[in-house]
This record gives C-alpha cells, sequence and structure tokens, in this order.
C-alpha cells in the first residue's frame, strides 16, 4: 500500500453501555453476558472482529488475477480479491451510493463490479469507474477519492492464510501469529510442497455465541463424553482394529505425551501428535475406517513399498488443534472458520484442503487415489463428532438463560502445583484437558475489549 | 450382478476411482431434461421404492432401510449444487455401505447428542422420472422431495431433488446409489444430523 492512499479514522458514533470487564472476567470463571448480551457482540465485533487481526479467506480460493471470493469481517461483507495488478485486497462490500451490496455471488473472476441498484461501478481494486448520467452531478465522482469502495486498511497473509484488520496500529501478522507460526509451519510442511488447496467445505450454524466453538476448539475435557458416540463407531470392531481415532482420551488423557500450549494473542495449540508411533504411517495406523481406505491402501503398497505409509500418512488426519484467536482453526486436513452471526447464532465453516504433487514424486494417479481418500476421512468428524458439539453448545446457550446464576467456570487446572509451566518463549503449557487455554483467551479477549481501538478503513486516492 | 469379494460391511475395497467415475456418469443422466422410460407401470415400481424408503427412514427403521440397498453402495450429498467431483471436493456426506452403518450405528448409542431425542420427520416425495441405462439392470431415478424435520424447538423444510440408481440382484431392484441435493447444500445447516 503506498501513502497516496487514503486512510480514514473511523470515529465512534455510539459509546453504548459500560461494563466492569474485570468483574465479568475473572481468573478462574466469566459471567454468563459474556455470551448473551447483544451490547457485548456488538462490542466484539469493533473491539475483536475490528481491532485484532482476523482470519478472511485463502490464498487458493483466489489463485488468478481478477479472481474473488465474498467474505466476513465479523458481519461486514466483504469481497476479497486479486486485482487486475495481482494485489489481494478486501474490499467492503457495500457501494459508497446508498450502500447496497454489490456481489452476491460467493466466488468468479471479474474486473469490475457493478452495482445492482443504479448501476455504478467499481473496479477490483475498489476504485469507482463510472456511473450512469454522470451530467447529473455537479463534479466527477470517479476524481472524488470518498466514492471508491472502502477496503480493509491491513491485509496480510502467512503461507497462503490471509488475514485482515482495521486496527492501524496491529504488528504485522508475523509478528501478531508469534509461535503459533511453528505448529502452523508443521501443519502445512508435512504436505507436499509445504501447500494445501482449499476444496468446498462442511458447514453448520449453531444456535450460540461464537465463544463457545473457540473455548472447544481446544478443550480435552469434552472428547470422551460430548464424542462418545464418535469413538464407539470408530471403535465398533475393536477385536480387529483397536485404537482408532482419539481413543487415547480413554484412560488417563492427561498422563499422555500430548499436551495443551498457549501461544500468546489469544491463540493456542493442542498437540495430539506425541501419542502416535514415530514412524511413517503412525498416523494412518489410527486412522478410522472410510470409504475406499483398502482399496488405496493396497493400491499405494503395490506401488510405492515402504514409501506408502508416508503417503497414507497425508490422507490422514493430522492430530493437532490450531486455534488463531479469534475465528480460524487448523484441525485433522481442516481449515475451520468460525463466523459469528449474533450473539446467539454462529456458523462454522469446516473448509477442506486436498494436496499438490508438487514436484512430480506422486504421479497423477496415486495423488488422485490420496487426495480422494483425503475427502473421506475429512467428512467423518463433521458428520460424526461435530454435530454432538455444537448441540452442547446450543444447550449451553439454553442453559445460561438461567440468569441468576451467573458463572461459568474455566478453573480445571488452575492453581495445582507442577501442573502448569511457562516456558522460556513465554508459551505456556499444560496436560490435554487443562481448561489453561480458555483462562489465557480470555485475557487477550478483556484487553481487547478494554482498550479503545483505533479503527480506519482505506480508499484508493 | 456379481457377490463382493469382500463383506462391504467390514472392507472398502470397491470404493475407487472407476466407482466415482461411473458414479459422476451416472447421476448426469439424472440431470437430463427428457426421462427415458414412459411407461407407467415400470415408474410405479421406483416410485414405490422411492416411497417405502422414506417411511422407513420416517419411521427411524435403518435396518430395514439399509436392506434396501445393495451390498456395495454409496449415499452421497454434495456439498455444491452441480453434484461436483466427490474425488476433489468435500461433500457433505459420502458414505459406503460401511459408513452408512456406521451412522446407524452412532444413533442407535445412546450417546448421539444430536439426536437424543431425534428428529421427528416426515417426507414427501414426488415428479419420480425413470431413466434407462445401457445395462437392463440398472435404472436411474430422479425425484423431489420435502422433509419436515422437527427437532428441538423448530420445525424445518429441507427440499431437494434425489437422484436414485437402482440395480437388480437376483430379480430385485435394490439402491445402489443415491444422490441427495439439497437446496441449501453450499449453506450452513443446523444439526445436519438425520439420514436423508
Amino acid at each position: 500500500m503506498t501513502q497516496m492512499e487514503r486512510v480514514e479514522t473511523v470515529r465512534p458514533r455510539n459509546f453504548g453501555v459500560s461494563y466492569d470487564w474485570d468483574e465479568l472476567v475473572q481468573e478462574d470463571r466469566v459471567h454468563h453476558l459474556l455470551y448473551t448480551d447483544a451490547a457485548i457482540f456488538d462490542a466484539e465485533m469493533r473491539h475483536i472482529f475490528g481491532g485484532t487481526w482476523v482470519y478472511l479467506a485463502h490464498e487458493s480460493q483466489i489463485p488468478n488475477v481478477d479472481d474473488y471470493v465474498t467474505a466476513k469481517l465479523g458481519l461486514r461483507p466483504l469481497i476479497m480479491t486479486r486485482d487486475s495488478d495481482g494485489i489481494i485486497r478486501a474490499l467492503y462490500n457495500r457501494c459508497t451510493h446508498r450502500g447496497t451490496t454489490l456481489c452476491r455471488f460467493e466466488k468468479g473472476n471479474k474486473r469490475s463490479f457493478q452495482c445492482p441498484y443504479h448501476g455504478w461501478n467499481f473496479l477490483n481494486n475498489g476504485k469507482l469507474r463510472g456511473v450512469p448520467w454522470a451530467e447529473g452531478y455537479g463534479e466527477n465522482l470517479t476524481r472524488d477519492p470518498k466514492f471508491n469502495l472502502a477496503q480493509v486498511p491491513r491485509v496480510e497473509s502467512y503461507r497462503g492464510f490471509i488475514f485482515g484488520t482495521l486496527n492501524a496500529s496491529a504488528p504485522p501478522i508475523g509478528e501478531h501469529l508469534g509461535p503459533i507460526r511453528k505448529p502452523i509451519d508443521e501443519w502445512l510442511d508435512r504436505n507436499p510442497g509445504g501447500k494445501v488447496v482449499v476444496c468446498e467445505a462442511n458447514r453448520i450454524k449453531y444456535k450460540g455465541n461464537w465463544k463457545l466453538a473457540y473455548d472447544n476448539s481446544g478443550d480435552g475435557y469434552h472428547v470422551l463424553y460430548s464424542h462418545r458416540s464418535l469413538l464407539e463407531t470408530e471403535n465398533r470392531f475393536v477385536d480387529e482394529n483397536t485404537e482408532k481415532g482419539m481413543s487415547y482420551y480413554r484412560t488417563a488423557p492427561d498422563e499422555q505425551p500430548m499436551y495443551m500450549q498457549y501461544m500468546g494473542n489469544g491463540h493456542h495449540f493442542k498437540d495430539k501428535r506425541p501419542n502416535l508411533q514415530p514412524r511413517n504411517g503412525g498416523l494412518w495406523a489410527i486412522e478410522s475406517l472410510h470409504p475406499g481406505m483398502e482399496h488405496v491402501e493396497q493400491k499405494l503398497r503395490r506401488q510405492f513399498g515402504d514409501r506408502a505409509d508416508a503417503l497414507l500418512d497425508l490422507a490422514g488426519s493430522e492430530p493437532v488443534n490450531i486455534n488463531v484467536f479469534p475465528n480460524l482453526s487448523l484441525l485433522g486436513n481442516h481449515i475451520q472458520v468460525f463466523q459469528p452471526v449474533s450473539f446467539e447464532e454462529t456458523d462454522t465453516i469446516w473448509y477442506g484442503t486436498r494436496i499438490e504433487d508438487v514436484d512430480g514424486t506422486i504421479g497423477e494417479d496415486a495423488l488422485n487415489d490420496i487426495n480422494t481418500l483425503r475427502m473421506r476421512t475429512q467428512e467423518g468428524f463433521p458428520n460424526f463428532g461435530e454435530v454432538d458439539d455444537v448441540t452442547n453448545f446450543e444447550q449451553i446457550q439454553r442453559g445460561l438463560r438461567c440468569q441468576e446464576d451467573e458463572w461459568i467456570y474455566m478453573n480445571r487446572g488452575l492453581g495445582i502445583p507442577g501442573r502448569i509451566h511457562t516456558l522460556e518463549d513465554g508459551t505456556i503449557k499444560a496436560p490435554a484437558t487443562d481448561e489453561m487455554f480458555m483462562r489465557e483467551y480470555i485475557k487477550e479477549w478483556k484487553r481487547l475489549m478494554k482498550a479503545e481501538p483505533h479503527l480506519t478503513i482505506q480508499r484508493e486516492p | 450382478m456379481a457377490q463382493p469379494a469382500h463383506d462391504p460391511s467390514r472392507h472398502s475395497y470397491y470404493v475407487g476411482d472407476a466407482l466415482y467415475q461411473e458414479l459422476i456418469a451416472d447421476f448426469d443422466v439424472v440431470r437430463r431434461d427428457d426421462p427415458t422410460i414412459q411407461d407407467l407401470a415400470e415408474r410405479d415400481v421406483f416410485r414405490g421404492l422411492v416411497e417405502r424408503e422414506a417411511r422407513l427412514l420416517d419411521r427411524l427403521q435403518f435396518k430395514e432401510w439399509l436392506q434396501l440397498y445393495a451390498d456395495e453402495c454409496l449415499y452421497w450429498v454434495p456439498s455444491t449444487p452441480n453434484g461436483g467431483d466427490p474425488r476433489r471436493e468435500i461433500a457433505v456426506m459420502f458414505d459406503d455401505r460401511r459408513r452408512l452403518e456406521d451412522r446407524v450405528f452412532r444413533l442407535a448409542t445412546g450417546f448421539a447428542w444430536s439426536q437424543a431425542p431425534s428428529s421427528r420427520t416426515v417426507r414427501m416425495v414426488s415428479n419420480v422420472e425413470v431413466f434407462a441405462s445401457e445395462n437392463p439392470d440398472q435404472r436411474l431415478v430422479r425425484s423431489n422431495f420435502l422433509i419436515h424435520e422437527f427437532w428441538d424447538d423448530e420445525t424445518r423444510a429441507l427440499a431437494g431433488w434425489a437422484g436414485h440408481r437402482f440395480r437388480k440382484f437376483d430379480g430385485v431392484w435394490r439402491i445402489s446409489a443415491k444422490q441427495v441435493n439439497l437446496l441449501v447444500c453450499d449453506q450452513c445447516i443446523r444439526n445436519p444430523s438425520i439420514i436423508l
């Protein structure tokens, strides 16, 4: 972005109601208003989904010049474009004339967007290109930057993940991600060329606050109970196929080598990889049963011999939860996005990923088999696991209507000597079922809610 | 039709690239404008089977429902309106025989919270059209459906159309593949946990 561009500071027009954040967010518990109060939700759309970096889209969704995909920054509708100069932009999907959304399709390839209401036409870099019957205006509107589309002023990518923020003083995205970059790097680098390509999604809505999903994203305590039907299903042929899926939660999960790690700035990481046998094929060995897995395994073993184990692992669900505050979770092979709709409604989008044969050592036929199987493994959890979680999220939202019973606890592990360790880099490690990550991320949430963010939008000059 | 070499309830050797190609080609057939079979008696045979499937699902009679399906079968709910290519795209659901039985098993565990209590459904099927195939023991059937589902605090309508691929085994028509095209296939859906 050049200095020529026009930056507008957004002045708050509504000072709302004030809260005693230190009373609502305590060391071991939070108040139900964090989940049930519409005014707090509105404030979150400015302080969180405006004031810090938010995941918007993946570069593989707009690989070519003039590609676009629609997205959201909090509730703000966006058009993510790769403009005609190849620059990735997050345009407000809002005509500068009367406020109409310009683009109603999810994705496509367009050099310009014409408003369906009065025909104003904008280039995919946001500049107003022309208006019908321009002589009806006393000036040439295309020369006045205030009629160019607003756009998110800070848009930066980290290895294909595109983030945006309205906060002019936010640090660069790499610095903001900090230590969570390492698990992101490892998640990418297990794939050929360190790349994944987004390919459609499982999409689930629930009637509950968005933070219920983020609370859950690192929660090792719920697995055995919320996912009991999944664990029983994955292990229904237990005589032949023991220890599938997340069975390692069944016995003393806090004594397993897996762990939880808080990474700063609200990000956290659940690493279950240490539970696997440390060898190629260790991941494949615990993969649940999926359509076509025996067929593909037989073919790959015949063709690739010892190398087949490593290739089969590419179809297996990587046992990590990499949670990037406030709305991104990399888990298995999914790119999951939490999309707030209202204080009591949330969309969760589980984008699938496939791999590419970057160095040509897999071959078209085997690549097709691996990716096909990778689609089937990714469909497993949303179908047999997530549906039970979101049901429990909805029932939390309902339980919180008992408004006199005010508190929600996150005190598991708090104050127990020797359980939680702060490492040299400032990250914090705890056993797998610990609620330490909830206590830590909500401190970051509180810090953002207390701060008055310096929000800006930008227009082309 | 030959018997499978492996028990498809336990092993999935039959789901390979050839099967996917055939699947995509077959369900392109039911996207054509003109059904090839006009004979009302034959159409009624398939209408009856589609209605029987709807009835068994409404009554949660999953064992009987599974018996309508061939031993080697597929149940596919695409995540895009045109069906797409399930080798390159995540589907809402894509089950072989074993995973369909997983689905039924899970609901019976007593711990499937998304279906505790179970949804109540009533399904209407109509606009049944039958397409012939080069294989005399195969028919493609297209029908529209409307499912009213009551769950928790809401009664909702799930609408769309289904393609059924029927194949004849020992003189009996069984479902070898079903493609369920939900109107909302690419939208966020609350609690997508009933069998469609």
